[in-house]
Order: C-alpha cells, then structure tokens, then sequence
C-alpha cells in the first residue's frame, strides 16, 4: 500500500507544482498584456490548466484520506474525491460562462483593442 | 506538506498580481476581470488550505464560494451594462 502512497505523492507533487506554474504565468498575463481581450486569455488560461491541475494534485492526495495505512477503505471518505470533482466541474462550467458574458458587455459597451502598429506597451 | 505550502504561496502570488490588474486597469471590465480571477484563486486556495491542515471539509466552503463568485460576476456584468440590476432597459453609463 505504501507504493500506492509514493506513486500519488509524486503525480501529486507533479500537478501542484505544474498547477502553480500556470497560475503564476496567466497571472502575469493579466497584469503585462496589452488590451482588455488579450487580459481575459490570460485571466481563463488559470481557471483551465491552473484549477484543473492543482485539483487534480489534490485527487491524488485524496488517496491518503481513502485508505488507511493498512490499506483498508475508509468508508466516510468518499466524499472528498467527489467534492473536489464538483468543485472542478462548477468552474469548468462558470469560467468560460463569465468570461463571454464579460467579454460581450466589453463589445457591446466599446471597449478598443490593440490595432496593428499600435505602441503595445503595457499601461 | 510541502507541497500544499509551496502551492498556496503561488496562489497568493497570483492574487497579488490580479489585485494590481483591479487597482490599475484602465476600464472597469478590467476590474471585474481581475475580481472574477480572484474569486477562482480563492476557491482553489481554500482548497488547498482544507488539505494542509488536514480537515478537507473545507471543500464545502470552496464550493459556496464558486456559486457566489460566479453570481457575483456576472450580477456586476449586468449593472455595468444596464446600470440597475432590476429591467434590461438599455441605459448606457459606464
């Protein structure tokens, strides 16, 4: 059982790490991009990969709550595998909804974007 | 341990970088961007924070927190555009 442990710690370790890179690197997206759409890939890129990652590092540590050091089920903790999945189906499902529900409202209320030739520095 | 420790240290620095985004941008729509992506952060890090100490209860708060950042998002969205949140009438301030 101890195998099954190691082999979650890592791919756990892996996701975590993987998922905070992305989670920094739209961060930075938002902050350095030059208009208002460019800013909302960099916002969305850290609610797919970013979320998606780190919960997924989180399901494999779950693993720990499942079973005991014996290897026996715990049978109230079946919850927490389930939560953490409706938790990332909930922001599968709302991201991308307000993002083009933002993105609309930024249309429709005219917001300009960079044109070519345009000096793309950040504000 | 560590790895819990060292993920909500880059969540943390995503936040920061999302509240200057707020604090800077240019539109609104920026704003309410920024908001919308700290709300998320905020899901994930109580998420995480649930399994560094060790109670994963802390999933039923992070889920409340998805229904209200998604609603929140998206109330804001709707006054911006109309600028009240009761008809659809189509008043323009910004």
């Amino acid at each position: 059982m101890s195998t099954v442990f190691e082999i979650c710690d890592y791919a756990s370790w892996f996701c975590l790490m993987a998922g905070g890179l992305f989670c920094i690197i739209g961060g930075i997206g938002l902050l350095r991009l030059p208009d208002f759409y460019c800013r909302t890939h960099g916002a969305t890129i850290t609610d797919t990969l970013g979320a998606g990652l780190i919960l997924l590092g989180l399901l494999f540590q779950s693993v720990h709550y499942l079973f005991d050091a014996q290897g026996n089920w715990q049978t109230d903790a079946w919850l927490i595998p389930v939560k953490l999945l409706f938790v990332g189906a909930f922001i599968l499902c709302t991201s991308p909804t307000s993002g083009h529900a933002l993105v609309k409202a930024a249309h429709a209320d005219g917001v300009s974007w960079v044109q070519e030739g345009d000096d793309a520095v950040s504000e | 341990m560590t790895m819990f420790a060292i993920t909500m240290l880059a969540i943390l620095i995503t936040m920061l970088l999302a509240l200057s985004r707020a604090a800077l941008g240019p539109t609104v729509y920026d704003r309410i961007l920024a908001l919308n992506m700290f709300g998320t952060k905020t899901i994930l890090l109580i998420c995480v924070a649930g399994f560094l100490y060790g109670r994963p209860d802390w999933l039923d708060i992070a889920l409340v927190y998805g229904l209200v950042n998604f609603t929140g998002t998206i109330a804001v969205c709707k006054y911006v555009r109309y600028g009240n949140l009761a008809g659809d009438e189509q008043r323009h301030n910004r």
